[in-house]
């Protein structure tokens, strides 16, 4: 039998490196199938998605923007990052950070892993850089993969949250703009995912507690009735906030204090997993984990966070209500319509009327008047107001059935008359076209102090 | 405990003391344990001993409580990590399913800072009998296999001191032979290696001296010819030309005692006695005269099984 040593001259092993140990983690990753797919479905799923629905007749009107798909690419980009934000990015960490240390507890590979690296804190690092690497790559697929389905539907102008038109080249800035701001709230649900992971071990529930996470964030913060600075105070408004940007001016408030709240949970998950992993006890073949750990270190620890960040963020913004009230929704739907009677306008007889000709004011009542004048339902009833062009002293006036979301964005659904809302299709000199006026999104800022008049 | 024959040689490892508890139990009892540089140690005990405990300790995985711990001539404790050139396993090898047998190898060699070839890859697969399959994903690896890709990344960081929890578990026959090869050649070019087994034969076959550990106390360490001494009594097997004869002649000897529960094998029924090796020595030439021939003379379980028993059966009835 020959020597089993390695040749004398062969290099001595050396210490293990951050970058060697990040190194080996991506190979770990990138050896499972599911990891490759999920990567390469980031990159082709959301191009495919959004030209074959905006061939479709039936368009995701729920969606924000998903009633222009037909109009514009630029829709179809947003509608993936819309949904992205609900969906996708819980489920992505759910799988990537879900399972990065989980896995080792699976495979019964830590020992071996220790015996190799000998840091426990270079492992968390490597570990968790490796797991944020492979988000990152899904993320830019997401992006990239959207704004090209959306080029092959076509790249018009797009309208915004309060009814003015973005030209493609805005749209595609704010577009990207929006993509960097969810990268807060993806490492904060990344974090999450890592934690769950540590705390679970092999357990499955730990790969599942990101998306549930994620789908309890989103029914707390839309079903619950809650101020608006404690739904502020969730990761996954961030993942709404970048709506913000489609108005004009940009609501930046709710958006910065969601990136804010996202870095904060972000860093307190990061350390609450680097000192629970740091005290484990790897003596232990695998670990389960329990529902009391998972409570004690796990669900107690992220609820102070929350409750921290909501007061933090009631105190600076005096965000005590619901932050949706009559005079925001009157000031921004008046706003609105104003933009999309002159884009109607147009539209309909080459008509250049200016927003500041129209003078649109609205007013609206909540539950017929019998309930409180604020907080978000299906029930609030507007009348808009506008001075016809030319003609003096003549108004017009035009009903709105608003649904209002918590999280402040609305859907207008026209109520008459016919001639200005009625119809979901109006006659241009080119052609049929989607009435502007029939159903329309709209926004008002949370965070906004309310507007008397 | 006994100690016995600690070579005034350099030691590999040298523990004194050594205990170590998880919460209420104590996994390691105040343990020394001594192992020569370039020898293969046998670390041996029933199930819950603490054999695995001390691998772990001598791998770095956890730090003990109490007393000192030297490996390759570093102390190693809580801030003093173990040396470079320790590797092993305990609870079997560490292996990434969704690789290949070469990409794990490739992989760990990275990690350590080597290119594949330089690591010497081909060489420690060759080492091991898995050329062949090398390029398989581990997933569809028998244990055994898995066990000889374990001892393969160990190999490839040019161990000094190699720690094995079972190596042989999972191996057939001529895999066992493989490992056992590969283990002593290790030792011959001067590293050291430390093994658990439940297996006295594996023990035997491969190992100058043992410790046997039994509820976290070392109850024996030394030389396997001194653990197998000729000082207790053992069952023997006789398969004799007339069994009934047998039985007559071997109760009238003096010093053996015939069990009650013989036993059959291949058919043919067997007597089976307890007795101290001269008393064994007086009874086959009775037999002799008597007409009978013997057939087969054999312990029942080995010497060093036995006396591993009875180490074990004594320590747990106190």
């Amino acid at each position: 039998m020959t020597a089993i040593i390695a040749p004398s001259d062969a290099p001595a092993p050396g210490r293990v490196s951050l970058a060697r140990g990040y190194r080996f983690e991506l190979v770990k990753q990138f050896a499972q199938w599911r990891i490759r797919v999920l990567i390469g479905l980031c990159w082709i799923g959301p191009a495919l998605a959004v030209i074959v629905v905006s061939r479709q007749g039936t368009l995701p009107s729920d969606t924000l923007f998903g009633r222009e798909m037909h109009a514009t690419g630029w829709a179809g980009a947003l509608v993936v990052l819309s949904f992205a934000g609900s969906w996708l990015f819980p489920l992505l960490t759910s799988v990537v950070a879900g399972d990065v240390f989980s896995a080792e507890d699976r495979l019964g590979t830590w020992r071996h892993l220790l015996v190799a690296v000998r840091s426990p804190r270079l492992i968390f690092v490597a570990k968790a850089l490796a797991s944020l690497t492979v988000l990152q790559m899904c993320l830019p697929g997401l992006a990239v993969s959207g704004i090209a389905g959306g080029l092959v539907v076509g790249s018009r102008p797009l309208t915004g949250l309060d009814g003015h038109l973005l030209s493609p080249a805005d749209a595609a800035g704010k577009l990207l703009l929006a993509w960097v701001c969810v990268l807060a709230p993806a490492l904060a649900f990344a974090a999450i995912g890592l934690l769950a992971s540590v705390i679970f071990g092999r357990s499955p529930i730990g790969l599942l507690l990101p998306a549930f996470a994620g789908l309890g964030m989103q029914m707390a913060s839309q079903v619950l009735p809650m101020p608006a600075a404690v739904r502020l105070a969730l990761p996954s408004f961030a993942f709404l906030s970048w709506n913000g940007l489609f108005t004009s001016p940009p609501m930046l408030g709710p958006l910065l204090t969601g990136i804010a709240v996202s870095l904060v949970w972000a860093v307190a998950a990061t350390a609450l997993v680097y000192v629970l992993f740091m005290r484990r006890d790897f003596t232990s073949v695998a670990s389960d984990g329990s529902v009391r750990r998972a409570i004690i270190f796990g669900i107690l620890p992220l609820l102070g966070v929350w409750a921290l960040s909501a007061g933090v963020v009631a105190a600076a913004t005096g965000a005590t209500g619901s932050g949706i009230d009559a005079s925001k929704l009157q000031q921004s739907l008046a706003t609105s319509f104003g933009h999309l009677y002159r884009l109607q306008g147009q539209e309909l007889y080459h008509m250049n009327v200016t927003e500041a000709q129209l003078r649109a004011t609205a007013s609206c009542t909540k539950g017929g008047g019998l309930v409180a004048q604020d907080g978000p339902g299906n029930d609030w009833r507007c009348s808009v107001y506008w001075h016809l062009p030319g003609v003096n002293n003549a108004t017009g006036a035009a009903v709105y059935q608003l649904d209002v979301n918590a999280n402040g964005r609305y859907v207008a659904d026209g109520d008459g008359p016919n001639e200005v809302n009625g119809y979901f299709v109006v006659h241009a000199s080119y052609g049929d076209a989607p009435n502007p006026l029939w159903q329309f999104d709209g926004l008002v800022n949370l965070l906004s102090a309310t507007s008397k008049g | 405990m006994r100690t016995e024959g600690i070579a005034n040689t350099s030691c590999a490892v040298r523990a004194r003391g050594i205990t170590k508890s998880f919460d209420d139990v104590i996994a390691l009892d105040e343990v020394d344990l001594d192992v020569a540089a370039g020898q293969i140690h046998g670390v041996v005990g029933p199930n819950g001993a603490g054999k695995t405990t001390m691998l772990g300790l001598l791998l770095g995985l956890a730090v003990a409580d109490r007393g000192s711990l030297e490996i390759l001539g570093t102390p190693v404790g809580r801030g003093h990590p173990v040396p470079d050139g320790v590797t092993g396993f305990v609870d079997g090898p560490g292996l990434y399913p969704a690789l290949t047998a070469r990409g794990n190898l490739v992989a760990l060699a990275a990690l350590r800072g080597s290119r594949a070839r330089a690591a010497g890859i081909d060489e420690v697969l060759d080492q091991v009998g898995l050329t062949d399959v090398a390029d398989d994903r581990v997933r569809g690896f028998s244990l055994g296999m898995r066990q000889r890709l374990g001892l393969a990344a160990a190999l490839l960081t040019r161990p000094r001191l190699l720690v094995l929890d079972e190596p042989a578990n999972g191996l057939d026959p001529a895999g066992k032979k493989h490992v056992h090869g590969v283990l002593t050649q290790l030792a011959a070019d001067g590293a050291t290696v430390v093994l658990s087994s439940h297996r006295m034969d594996d023990l035997e076959a491969l190992c100058s001296e043992v410790t046997i550990i039994t509820t976290g106390r070392v109850v024996f360490s030394g030389p396997l010819d001194k653990l197998a001494d000729a000082s207790r009594e053992l069952d023997y097997r006789l398969l004799t030309s007339d069994q009934e004869a047998t039985r007559l002649v071997a109760a009238g000897t003096d010093g053996v005692r015939v069990i009650d529960d013989a036993g059959t094998r291949s058919g043919r029924e067997m007597v089976v006695v307890r007795a101290l090796l001269p008393a064994l020595d007086e009874l086959v030439p009775r037999l002799v005269h008597a007409g009978i021939a013997v057939r087969e003379l054999t312990p029942v379980i080995s010497p060093l099984e036995s006396a591993f028993l009875a180490l074990t059966e004594q320590q747990s009835s106190r």
